[in-house]
Order: structure tokens, then C-alpha cells, then sequence
């Protein structure tokens, strides 16, 4: 077993452990860090490769909604519920990708398009207040601890769930890291005609990439749900949440598989640090550093503080235009 | 036709005045540098508290503390180039956006900081005109008449002086416009201004008709963005007109429907309009 | 009244001039030719200030103008009528024209100079509103022309004026160069049609590779075997 193979169980094994040990408000935001950085690592997926979607919230809100709607109101159980989220999140994924990969929608167009769809879903959640509350938010109906319906008052379920949930991502990522969709994918970012001019099915390869973002991401959101038994369309969809997930997924930095999660551990520690400093004295001090942070980033790290801090193979810019003369 | 459809239709119009007023300015600076302020609506938040604490906390007088606003969001918009544009013009165009997204966030927590998340009003009460049994907000009425004037302004300033035809210039050939002796940086910084001076002129107009509160531009943000791509971003006269197609929609919509149910209208004719028409309903 | 010693300049690590020296006396037309390639249109741009010199210098009317920009060019009195016009296609042609003139110096007198421009060329008068995307290759000639005019220059540069037109209309654009010279305006033109060109000029310079190989005045290069065999097909 090499160093590194043993580095890595003995952290594997740290992480396994940990709730045996750990005081609930330490799990709470552990889980936290470890669902968010979940869904940051499912956005870089497509971020990595320039599809930059400001309509992630759009997902995780769907994955959020259904299952939850469905307990209430038809006591369908999440197991179900949760599949059912995650296909009506492909199916969105689909929708929108299919025409804006066929027609070259891409840059700024796809992102202010991902947006307007973040914010459709949004307001339909307000729109149908009747329905999901609206506004106000929409609470499961608790029934203590229970396998069928997903629900555990005791954190270190979640715990675990998160933990195989984010390991998961990773694994994922890794798979497309390492796979030939990874190669493709540069290829269709980096010059689209070219790679389909040298055999590459960029509509296939883009969808792909897509909606494996889009399903993780409302796995992700509806965990969420059954975790704060509370769903608010401000916290789980909307443009805001889009922002968040893209910006925490640069300032960790996209390009390395544990970027997203060092995104997520940066914001939520600076968030509680300052929460706990403050208390409510400087409501809005954590997101205001952060958004400084956040522009630096873009200026100074675009690659992020992993990009920094880790040994990533930067790419050469690509050679300067020479004109004909 | 049903008297209420007439007063929707009508305040679709004057409502779309000031949607009209922010697509121009989005679009000159998208047009010239080549970038979205995704934080644009959070510069008109800014000057809408910016005239709320000289107004209403420092009592200055109403035309005044406006005129600072507008002085000032076109003082934020050479700053936003300045500090947050300039150093990253030349990488990939999503960082520029992405960087004026940090922008958003800033301000709204700033602006959650300094002046916490409940919601503002100027205190000013204007009257509502009656025309039979239509009722017309004046405030909305003056919003919609000074919109159209600063949107002329723009027009005859953009093709009569000589400012106005290096910023057209620059848009459609930026690397000689040098060879007639127009700087780039002066011009893209005299571009941030006017983009922030509508702004300013917009945040006066919305602060006579509704409260502020630090993230009130993710209300009209997403709305502004969507009638820029609908019209073609960059194109100053497709984003007008698409600005009044869009507040019709949310009008319109609005008196079938509930109001959150007409902005749902609106973004999905965004998204399928997207899908006939890529560049734009205008595209040539 | 132009001067360019030693002159080093690329883009990047692409080095395009390697030690350039050419002098363009007050009041004369000189042609720089070339083949496809040699770094005359590089040339251009160093003199007009797109492109930075790496090394070696540059001097107008007895000033140093090595560093400058583009933009602050013009002001010293340099104008560049860019390779394949470059207009603005969505501007009018007045507009195109209007621009011309921005620099300080040139708005004051704008009127008088528009006045001026198009006595020169009736054409654009004519087509003063029409965008100028829309004008015939010869037309887009003479507006570009008449847009480097418009800042009131005292060097002209010209880089290929006769691309991509009909042999009638390069016939006209330069007898127009005849026009301008006559005038008092010292000219600088970049060209691969030889002929013609050295029918207009005094003096020029072959430029390959990025260095100068031959210069003399036009009647020494029309007699060139070299020129006559390589350049003119004789």
C-alpha cells in the first residue's frame, strides 16, 4: 500500500468516525459542508468545462420540491419521492440543454438563460403558494425516526448519508476526470466546430455531462429537505442559490476534485465564524467578505485556492493571434 | 374591451419606460466592453438607498439628493470598471461576468449591513390620476416620461456628438478606433459612467414607486438580463423594444393570472423565444 | 520627417521586423513592397502605434515618437487608412467620417474639413446617410481615406490600398493618391501591386522577411532585374 493509499484511508477513517465524537452542532455543520460541497462538486462538472449554468438552483429546488410535496400531500415516500425529483431535474436539464446545445447557445447567452430558468422555477414555487407555501416555506410532515420516510431527529444518519452522498460525488467526478468524456469535453469547450469536425458527438457528450449535473444536484437539494425538515424557494432555488453554488465552486476552485468541497468549507466556516463573533450585530458581514473575497478571486486565483495551494497542472494559454502580415 | 385590461395595458407601458431605461444601459456597456454587469440591478439599489438616506434620513431636498444619486451610481460604475473590469479584460469573458456576480453579492450584504433587510420607503406620496375609471399612479406616469426623455437624451448623444460616435465605433471595431485617436480606457470609462448615471436615473424613478431593500435588484435583475438577450445584447434599439414586449407579458399576465404566475409567463416566453430565436427576436 | 532606425517589433514572441530602417523625407511618397508575409503591414502598425517597438527608434518631425500609442499618434500627426479599410459597417459614412476627426485639433475644424473630404470625393457626398457596410469596395476606399483625412494628418500611412478591387477603381484610388500629394501631404504606402505603385512614389523600400533588402528611388527599382523578375513578372 502506498503513502498515499494510506493517507487516504486514514482520513477515510477519520471521517467515518466522527460522529462518534463529535457534539451536534460540530455534525450540523459538518453535514452542511459535506451536502454543499456535494452540490458545488456536481456544478464544476460542467463548469470545468466553460458550461457555466447560473441555474443550478432551478435543480436542487425541484429535488427539493417534489419529494417533499409528494410525503404531504400523497404520503409517497421519499424513496420514491427523491427518483421522482431527480428524473423531473433531468428532464428540466434536457429541456433547456437540448435546444441551447443545438442552437449554440453558449457564454453569456447560456448563463443569462440557466438564470431566467432558476428564476421560473422560483416563482412557480411562490406562484403555487396554495400548494408549497409559497414564500413562507414548506415543512415535511415530521414523524420522527423513520426508514420510509427518510426522516432522522438523529444527526449522525445524516451524517452518514452525507458522507456517501459527497463520496459519491467525487467518485463521479473522478470518473469524468479520468474518462474520455474529459478529453472531449475540453475539446468541445475549447473549440466546438473543431471537435465536431474530428468525430466528437458534442451534442451527446454536453447532455451527458448536463444532466449528470443536474441529477446530483437535486439529490442533493431533496437530502437537504429531509434534512432541515424545512424548504424555503429563497434557500433551495432561485438566483441567489445559483450564485452561491457557482461561487463558492470557483473560489475552492473547479478544477480540482476537492475544490468545490474546500469552496464549501471556506464559506460555511466564514459564515458561522462570523455568526458566532457577531452574533446579529453585522447581519451581512459574512456575505460581504465573502463577495470581496469572491471578486479577488476572479481577479488574482481564477483557478481558486486549491489552483493556488495545490500542485495543478495550469494549461498553457493558448498562443496569441498573429495577423496575416 | 374590459376597462381593467386597458389600465393593465397601460401601466405595462409606463412600467416597461423604466425597464427600458436599464436595457439601454446594459446594453451600451455590454455593446462596448463586451461585458454583463450581473450586479447592474444592485447598482440601482444602490442609488435607491442612496436618495432613501439623503431624502428621507438627511432632508436633503428631493431633486437634489436624485441628482447626487445619479452623480454617484455613474461614480460606482467607473469604480466597478476600474477596480473590478479592467484587470481582467482580457481573460475568458465569463470570468468579467462572474466577477461583477461577486459585485451583486457585495452589495447586497453591504447594503444588508449598513442599513439591515427591512424594507425603506422614501415617504413620498404622489396622487393617482383618473381617467374615467382608469386609475394611473402619477409617480408611475412621471417614471415612464422621464425614462423616455433620458432614453432620448442617449439617442441624440450617442449619434451627434463626437463621444457618442467613438462609443458606437468602439462597439463595432475596437482595435483601430485607436487610429483615430479615441483612447479605449477613456472611452470604456466614460461608457461605465453613462451605464451607471441610468442607473441612477432609474433608482430616482423606482425609489418615487417602491420601497428598497438590499435585495430588491433579484426582483427586476433577472427581468433586466432577459430583455437584454431578447433583444439582442448589445442592441440598444432591440432592448428597448423588448423591454415593452416583456412589461406587456407581466401586464397582461398579471390581470389573467396573479403577479408571480406573469413573471413565470414572462421568463418561460424568454426561454422559448431563446430556442427560435438564439441571438435575439431582432437578430439580423 | 519620418524616421525609423533599427527598428525590432513583433507580437509576442513572434519576432516580424528584425532591424527596419526607412526614412519618408516631408512633402515625398514612398511605397514600402513585399510579398505576402514580409511584415509590411506589421510595418504599419509600429509606425501608427498598434504595435509596440521592441528595440530601435522611431522619430517624426524631428520628435521621438518611439513609445506612443495609437492614439496619441494621430495627435502628432500620423494616420493610418488600415489594411482592407476597416470601417465601421454599421455607422453611416458621415459617421465614419466624423470619427475621423477626433482628435481636438480636428473637431474645431470639422465642418471646413468635411467640406474638403467630400470635394475630394463627390461619391460619399453623395452617400453621406448610407452605412458604410453597405458601399462598393472603391467607395469603402475612399471613405477610409477620407476618414484618415479627416484629423488633418501630416503623414499619410496607406497599407494595400488596392486589395480586394477591380483594376479600373485601384487605377482610381491612385490617381486620388496623385490628388493628396499634390496637396502637400507626405505618404507612406504599403503594396503588392509593384507597378502601380511605383508609378506613384518616389522612393521605396522591398521589405521580405521582416528585413529591408533593396531601397532607391523608383526609377532604380523599376530597373531593377530582381524587382522586375520577382515583383513585376518581367
Amino acid at each position: 500500500m502506498s503513502a498515499r493509499h494510506a493517507t487516504l484511508a486514514v482520513a477515510l477513517g477519520i471521517l467515518v468516525c466522527v460522529p462518534l465524537f463529535t457534539p451536534p452542532y460540530f455534525m450540523h455543520l459538518l453535514i452542511q459542508i459535506l451536502l454543499w460541497g456535494f452540490v458545488y462538486t456536481a456544478w464544476s462538472m460542467m463548469g470545468r468545462f466553460g458550461f457555466v449554468s447560473l441555474g443550478h438552483g432551478a435543480f436542487m429546488g425541484v429535488g427539493a420540491y417534489i419529494p417533499a410535496l409528494l410525503w404531504n400531500y400523497y404520503a409517497v415516500t421519499p424513496w420514491i419521492g427523491i427518483p421522482l425529483g431527480v428524473a423531473l431535474s433531468v428532464l428540466l436539464a434536457l429541456v433547456i440543454g437540448y435546444p441551447c446545445f443545438r442552437l449554440k447557445v453558449v457564454g453569456h447567452y447560456f448563463a443569462l438563460v440557466t438564470l431566467a430558468l432558476s428564476q421560473v422555477v422560483m416563482l412557480s414555487i411562490v406562484a403555487a403558494r396554495d400548494v408549497t407555501g409559497g414564500s413562507l416555506g414548506f415543512t415535511p410532515n415530521a414523524v420522527g425516526f423513520s426508514w420510509y420516510a427518510l426522516q432522522f431527529p438523529d444527526k449522525r444518519y445524516f451524517y452518514a448519508i452525507s458522507l456517501a452522498l459527497w463520496l459519491g460525488g467525487l467518485a463521479v467526478w473522478r470518473m469524468i476526470d479520468r474518462g474520455i468524456g474529459r478529453e472531449a469535453l475540453e475539446a468541445i469547450s475549447e473549440d466546438e466546430d473543431a471537435a465536431a469536425a474530428i468525430g466528437i458527438n458534442v451534442m451527446r457528450e454536453k447532455l451527458r455531462v448536463t444532466v449528470i449535473s443536474a441529477a446530483l444536484t437535486a439529490l442533493g437539494g431533496a437530502i437537504f429537505g429531509q434534512y432541515l425538515m424545512y424548504l424555503n424557494p429563497e434557500t433551495v432555488s432561485g438566483i441567489a442559490v445559483s450564485l452561491q453554488i457557482v461561487f463558492a465552486a470557483i473560489v475552492g476552485g473547479m478544477y480540482a476534485m476537492l475544490g468545490p468541497t474546500i469552496g464549501a468549507f471556506l464559506t460555511i466556516s466564514l459564515n458561522e465564524g462570523l455568526r458566532v463573533a457577531f452574533a446579529t450585530n453585522f447581519i451581512g458581514a459574512a456575505n460581504t467578505i465573502y463577495g470581496v473575497l469572491l471578486i479577488l478571486c476572479i481577479i488574482f486565483m481564477p483557478r481558486g485556492i486549491v489552483g493556488v495551494v495545490g500542485r495543478v497542472r495550469l494549461r498553457r494559454p493558448p498562443a496569441k493571434a498573429v495577423p496575416a502580415e | 374591451m374590459d376597462i381593467y385590461l386597458l389600465e393593465a395595458i397601460i401601466n405595462g407601458i409606463l412600467l416597461g419606460g423604466v425597464l427600458a431605461l436599464l436595457a439601454l444601459g446594459l446594453n451600451l456597456i455590454f455593446g462596448v466592453i463586451d461585458v454583463v454587469w450581473i450586479a447592474y440591478a444592485d447598482l440601482v439599489m444602490c442609488g435607491m438607498y442612496a436618495i432613501y438616506w439623503l431624502y428621507a434620513e438627511l432632508g436633503w431636498p428631493l431633486p437634489l439628493a436624485c441628482l447626487v444619486a445619479i452623480a454617484g451610481v455613474a461614480g460606482l460604475g467607473v469604480l466597478v470598471h476600474l477596480m473590478i473590469i479592467a484587470p481582467i479584460l482580457g481573460s475568458a469573458p465569463i470570468n468579467q461576468l462572474l466577477a461583477t456576480g461577486g459585485l451583486l453579492f457585495f452589495l447586497q450584504s453591504f447594503a444588508t449591513l449598513l442599513f439591515g433587510t427591512d424594507f425603506r420607503n422614501i415617504g413620498v406620496r404622489l396622487p393617482v390620476i383618473e381617467l374615467g375609471d382608469i386609475y394611473i399612479s402619477y409617480a408611475r406616469l412621471l417614471a415612464f416620461a422621464v425614462a423616455l426623455i433620458g432614453a432620448v437624451a442617449l439617442y441624440v448623444f450617442l449619434r451627434r456628438t463626437f463621444v457618442g460616435t467613438a462609443i458606437r465605433a468602439i462597439a463595432q471595431d475596437r482595435d483601430i478606433v485607436g487610429l483615430m485617436g479615441v483612447d479605449q480606457r477613456r472611452i470604456y470609462l466614460v461608457t461605465s459612467a453613462i451605464g451607471g448615471a441610468l442607473a441612477g436615473l432609474a433608482a430616482c424613478l423606482l425609489a418615487l414607486q417602491y420601497d428598497v431593500h438590499p435585495f430588491i435588484g433579484n426582483t427586476f435583475g433577472p427581468l433586466i438580463f432577459m430583455i437584454c438577450v431578447l433583444g439582442g445584447l448589445g442592441d440598444m434599439i432591440g432592448g428597448f423594444i423588448a423591454a415593452f414586449v416583456i412589461s406587456q407579458i407581466i401586464a397582461i399576465g398579471g390581470y389573467y393570472t396573479n403577479t408571480e404566475l406573469s413573471y413565470v409567463l414572462a421568463f418561460t416566453f424568454f426561454i422559448v423565444l431563446m430556442f427560435v430565436r438564439p441571438r435575439g427576436i431582432f437578430a439580423r | 520627417m519620418l524616421s525609423l532606425a533599427a527598428v525590432n517589433a513583433g507580437y509576442g514572441s513572434f519576432q516580424a521586423l528584425f532591424d527596419v530602417s526607412l526614412d519618408v523625407p516631408q512633402g515625398e511618397a514612398v511605397g514600402v513592397i513585399g510579398p505576402n508575409g514580409a511584415g509590411k503591414t506589421t510595418l504599419m502598425r509600429v509606425i501608427s502605434g498598434l504595435v509596440p517597438l521592441t528595440s530601435g527608434t522611431m522619430t517624426f518631425d524631428g520628435r521621438p515618437v518611439g513609445g506612443l500609442q495609437a492614439h496619441h499618434m494621430v495627435r502628432e500627426g500620423i494616420a493610418h487608412v488600415p489594411e482592407n479599410r476597416r470601417l465601421f459597417p454599421r455607422l453611416t459614412v458621415e459617421d465614419n467620417l466624423r470619427i475621423g476627426a477626433y482628435i481636438p485639433q480636428a473637431r474645431a475644424r470639422f465642418a471646413a474639413e468635411l467640406e474638403r473630404v467630400y470635394a475630394l470625393f463627390p461619391r460619399l457626398k453623395d452617400r453621406r446617410e448610407q452605412l458604410a457596410g453597405t458601399l462598393s469596395g472603391g467607395e469603402q476606399q475612399m471613405c477610409a481615406i477620407g476618414r484618415a483625412l479627416m484629423s488633418r494628418p501630416k503623414l499619410l500611412l496607406m497599407d494595400e490600398p488596392s486589395a480586394g478591387l477591380a483594376p479600373l477603381v485601384v487605377e482610381q484610388v491612385f490617381e486620388l493618391v496623385q490628388r493628396i500629394r499634390a496637396e502637400g501631404l507626405t505618404v507612406l504606402i504599403v503594396e503588392q501591386n509593384v507597378a502601380q505603385v511605383l508609378a506613384v512614389v518616389d522612393r521605396a523600400y522591398l521589405l521580405e522577411v521582416g528585413s529591408i533588402k533593396l531601397k532607391g528611388t523608383s526609377a532604380e527599382l523599376r530597373g531593377n532585374d530582381f524587382i522586375r523578375r520577382s515583383y513585376m513578372g518581367l
